[in-house]
């Protein structure tokens, strides 16, 4: 910093090296319609969040991330919605079934149907092998009847957004990402299995935030023997190669615990392993923030710490947090994922991605049913939408380091 | 050298910053002379334009900033002109990281900066980075860089040059830091020294070391500096002949004690009145200029100090650009109080 | 620097100390042990077994004794070089994972040096060119690669190889080197399977490290010493690579610290997928059949791999930073 010498006059000690950056900043954070002028006015007095996201606006890709991760979210609310039959039931006749592309257009006309497809049995390997038919075409409707489920876990109803007329039968199948081993719907499985997926990655970073912030504040706030403590910790669980103690952990679960049970326990084997990258976050933002001039001056005006922390210092990082925990979701959606594929996480009759891609574990599935794969593409995007939207939030929060 | 043709002459110079939101005309027509042996100061707030204008005169400007008018005429020692084989180049017309504009940044035109700890690099020791500047131009043996590199040590003051070659940057306390990027500086014996506020980051005692040893060796080495400061008291130390910047552009010129006695813009004479004095009564309060910098996107139109200037004149200031005038043989000025004086007896 | 590097070594007793008990206690975790179901599956094969036989087997194993006894045992018999014997293949582990743990290392090394071959010319050129084709290109190519957990890069490289060639890329050996002793043949057969692992952990890993290059050296190359550099009249891409790209490999120097862990440990998911022979798959296999030993040995073998992976990242970082060198 420059000091203040007699020609400081202006109202922003800016740097003329820095003039480029500062006057991107300024007027990332105008919006349009408005002159430059008012805007300077506007950006003094505008809470901190607003400032975020006028920041945030900027950032295209972001912003089509955070459009994306609102779909997907969307889809782990109402799962039932979104699928077309029970994700549970079994049709030994059907296993296999490739994926029926959704058509929107016949004969030039808005009009959404399926191909459907015939089976035979091939008589050497026993297995069903299906052809596309082009004759056969299955109508799609809207807001369709089919299979109970409950919205939020207590208003029963049968409306579904997609659905064939009569729903699927051994004649007409509706397989949108065609069907496993079982002759299970996969799309509707995948849809169930975002809900579990994305609100364990959800859960586990709300736990990891909340240790973060508690083990992160008591190191960077106290300082002296508790931040010596903590740091030690800290260094101890990421030198850990989390992977190996992972699965040791969820390799320790009973294997009769009830599939709520082994959720929470793997919800809380991810959050204890993560809350280190949170806490070292926020030990920084402390151990700089507690030499502020506004943290200064709270004290000396006699404010208690609780005050200080939660009133002056925490809302002047909270979108930080918000950042590095939007970051912190997909590694645990990916941690989780790969523990359920291994079999050591969720198990059946659990849906999560990681237990839909158990299916695709050998070379042979693969080969015979490559869409098996699918659910693992949903995991790129989500992973890829969140990562996304984490940087952006990231940089509009901090536009200083990038 | 002929010490009556300019070493240095700046004519017109545009350098612009291209951003998606606008155009930030950081340096919007500047002209002026660096005459050899001469120390030419350019004072100016924050956000003025002088570091631009020099970093055009280096051709370091990054992206998005580019200088798309004017001239930057050199005498150069090391490069001729392309076309005319003058001795005079125009420095835009070189490739910012071609050879021949490479030759002459370091070996002719050198640069202090203003945060000498943070511009060596503090992985490698001092001697490693002098030893470097001195081999990039000089064509000599490691062991006689190392000898150079002690002596140019030893010229600026420090002791125990070569027990400070091996040391690292962040060994040196600040002043004995600024003292060996001096050294580096000087270590091809530019004829030209451009000082980026060197004395900013240092304390008021060691800055007044620093400037002392500045100018003997200006003297000693007949260079021109040209210097780049907020603090005018600085400029009244150092300075022959300055230049008043004011949002890119240049609001005053003249030598030193024309500028200081006889101020002419008001924005000089503003700037003078704000400096504190010992003789003023205790408890007077300090004058300040009203207002503040505009924001950069929204600079006036016309003379860029109307809105903060006392003798704002309506439909004049507002209206049309003033321009750099000579108004005496040693001052120039740009502002229609004068023009107008100039206009009336005619 | 030598006392450093003493300091930083007389840790590590203290450090394994710490972590055999948490390995200890992570393989005591499950409920029942390896006889609890050594007789679940005697039972699933239709012969009983009585109380006293199943005492006999525990106070074989020394299953009956109280925690910490088993602790000292377990750690006393392992200071002796000794790892026991694993109760699912009734063979010595050291002679199980020996090869295996070589094989792990080999695999990590080969990764680590091509991701850092990879990841910092990468990460040079999106600094550098910043908002070229280049940069755009190689920041979908770090988004995508991070995005995709490597066992789906596996899945997805071994589909196509068998679709489109109709090769199996799984395994390290072809079959007829997989039990022969170690010959040049045999180390060129592992060579021309080895690349596919290391192809997808590097991929991984380079999307990782190139990213925080980029990021480092952007902040770099907007410090004074560069500009100072320039102003001395130093070629771009000689200064570059002089200054600000040694100040931004630093910081990733520290990345090792936990990268190390993460190669050893991270390639257990594509070891189990494409079926390698290192100790990856025999943790999983240990974990699923409660082969508490042999699954203690292999965690103690990562925890061993991690600080090995912090003590040469933090001597690197010692070597190359002269302000962290002087302090210590």
């Amino acid at each position: 910093m420059e000091p203040v010498t007699d020609l400081d006059v202006g109202p922003k000690d800016v740097h003329d090296l820095e003039v480029a950056e500062t006057i991107e900043d300024w007027t990332g954070a105008i919006g349009p319609g408005l002159g430059p002028v008012e805007d300077a006015e506007a950006i003094n007095v505008a809470p901190n969040w607003k400032l975020v996201w006028w920041r945030f606006r900027k950032h295209k890709l972001a912003l089509f991330s955070g459009v994306v991760v609102i779909v997907i979210a969307t889809v782990a609310i109402f799962p039932g919605f979104f699928a077309t039959m029970d994700p549970h039931g079994s049709r030994s006749t059907m296993s296999f079934v490739p994926l029926q592309r959704l058509r929107f257009f016949h004969d030039g006309t808005f009009e959404p149907f399926v191909y459907g497809v015939t089976g035979a049995r091939n008589p050497e390997t026993l297995r069903m092998e299906w052809v596309t038919d082009e004759e056969v075409i299955i109508p799609v409707s809207f807001f369709v009847e089919g299979f109970e489920y409950k919205v939020l876990g207590f208003i029963t109803t049968n409306i579904h957004l997609l659905g064939t007329a009569e729903g699927p039968t051994e004649e007409n199948p509706f397989f949108l990402l065609g069907s496993d081993r079982l002759g299970r719907d996969q799309w509707s499985r995948l849809m169930y299995g975002t809900q579990v997926s994305l609100s364990i990655g959800l859960i586990a970073v709300m736990v990891s935030v909340f240790l973060g912030v508690l083990m992160g504040g008591i190191s960077g706030y106290l300082g002296g023997v508790a931040d010596l403590i903590i740091q030690r910790l800290i260094e101890l669980l990421q030198s850990l190669p989390a992977i190996p103690i992972w699965m040791a952990l969820t390799a320790a679960l009973p294997r009769d615990w009830s599939v709520e049970k082994t959720y929470f326990a793997i919800t809380l084997i991810l959050a204890l392993i993560g809350w280190t990258t949170l806490a070292r976050e926020v030990r920084g933002r402390f151990l700089v923030l507690r030499e502020e001039d506004f943290v200064v001056a709270a004290k000396l005006s006699g404010a208690n710490q609780r005050r200080i922390i939660f009133r002056h210092m925490v809302p002047t990082f909270s979108s930080h947090i918000i950042a590095a925990a939007t970051l912190a979701v997909p590694v645990m959606i990916i941690s989780e994922t790969f523990l359920s594929f291994l079999g050591l996480g969720l198990r059946p009759p659990a849906i999560s991605w990681g237990v839909l891609l158990q299916e695709a574990q050998n070379l042979q599935s693969i080969a015979l049913a490559p869409w098996l794969l699918l659910p693992g593409v949903a995991v790129i995007i989500t992973v890829l939408a969140l990562n996304i939207l984490g940087d952006g939030l990231r940089d509009a929060a901090d536009p200083y380091s990038h | 050298m002929n010490p009556t043709e300019p070493l240095l002459s700046v004519q017109n110079l545009k350098t612009y910053f291209f951003l998606d939101e606008g155009t930030v005309k950081a340096v919007d027509g500047v002209d002026f002379d660096v005459y050899p042996g001469q120390v030419v100061g350019i004072v100016g707030e924050s956000g003025c334009g002088k570091s631009v204008t020099i970093k055009s005169v280096l051709r370091l400007t990054q992206k998005p900033g580019r200088i798309v008018e004017g001239k930057i005429l050199f005498r150069s020692q090391r490069v001729t002109d392309a076309d005319s084989g003058s001795d005079v180049i125009d420095l835009t017309t070189l490739d910012p990281h071609g050879k021949r504009m490479r030759s002459i940044r370091g070996a002719e035109i050198a640069m202090i900066p203003q945060e000498p700890m943070a511009s060596f690099s503090p992985v490698h020791t001092v001697g490693n980075q002098l030893i470097e500047a001195i081999r990039l131009h000089e064509d000599v043996s490691k062991e006689e860089a190392r000898q150079i590199a002690i002596e140019r040590l030893h010229e600026v003051g420090m002791p125990n040059p070569e027990q400070r070659l091996d040391a690292y940057s962040w060994e040196l306390s600040g002043g004995l830091r600024q003292r060996a990027m001096i050294a580096m500086s000087l270590s091809c014996n530019p004829h030209l020294l451009i000082a980026d506020e060197p004395t900013t980051a240092i304390d008021v005692t060691t800055q007044a070391q620093v400037l002392n040893l500045l100018r003997s060796l200006q003297k000693m080495h007949n260079m021109s500096i040209i210097f780049i400061t907020h603090d005018l008291g600085v400029i009244a130390q150092v300075a022959d002949y300055v230049v008043v910047m004011y949002l890119g552009r240049v609001m005053e010129t003249g030598p030193v004690d024309d500028i200081f006695h006889n101020p002419l813009h008001p924005y000089t004479k503003a700037l003078l009145k704000s400096i504190p004095s010992i003789y003023s009564p205790s408890g007077t309060e300090l004058p300040t200029i009203e207002g503040s910098i505009p924001h950069p996107f929204s600079r006036p139109s016309g003379c860029p100090f109307y809105p903060r200037c006392e003798a704002f004149m309506a439909g004049v200031c507002n209206a049309k650009d003033p321009e750099l005038q000579s108004i005496n043989e040693r001052q120039s000025v740009s502002c229609f109080l004068y023009e107008e004086k100039q206009m009336q007896p005619s | 620097m030598v006392q450093y590097i003493i300091k930083r070594l007389l840790l590590l007793p203290l450090l394994l100390f710490i972590f055999s008990i948490f390995a200890f206690v992570l393989i005591q975790a499950p409920p029942g042990d390896f006889v609890t179901s050594y007789i679940a599956e005697l039972a699933a094969s239709g012969s009983s077994v009585d109380q006293a036989q199943i005492d006999a087997l525990r106070s074989m194993y020394g299953l009956d004794q109280p925690m910490y006894v088993q602790y000292f045992h377990w750690m006393g018999r392992m200071l002796h070089g000794d790892l026991g014997a694993s109760l699912d293949w009734k063979r010595p582990i050291a002679e199980l994972i020996r090869e295996r743990v070589m094989l792990t290392v080999l695999l990590g090394a080969f990764t680590f040096v091509l991701t850092w071959a990879l990841a910092i010319p990468i990460g040079i050129i999106g600094a550098t060119k910043q908002y070229s084709f280049l940069d755009y290109f190689f920041t979908v190519f770090n988004y995508i690669g991070i995005a995709t957990p490597t066992f789906m890069t596996a899945l997805i490289l071994m589909w196509l190889a068998f679709s489109w060639f109709g090769i199996s890329v799984t395994g390290l050996f072809s079959a007829e080197y997989v039990d022969a002793p170690w010959t040049l043949a045999k180390f060129i057969d592992l060579l021309k399977h080895i690349w596919l692992p290391v192809l997808i952990l590097a991929l991984d890993g380079t999307a990782r490290l190139a990213r925080i290059m980029r990021a480092n050296l952007l902040d770099e190359l907007n410090k004074p010493y560069v500009e100072m550099a320039r102003a001395k009249g130093m070629s771009e891409w000689r200064l570059v690579l002089k200054y600000p790209v040694r100040m931004a490999i630093n910081p990733l120097i520290s990345t090792i610290g936990w990268y190390l862990p993460l190669l050893f440990s991270g390639s257990v998911i594509v070891a189990t997928v494409l079926n390698l022979p290192t100790i990856g798959p025999m943790l999983l296999r240990s974990l699923t059949n409660q082969d508490m030993f042999l699954a203690g040995a292999i965690i103690m073998i990562y925890l061993f791999l991690a600080i090995i992976g912090t003590l040469i990242s933090d001597i690197l970082l010692a070597w190359l930073d002269p302000r962290i060198r002087m302090e210590s």
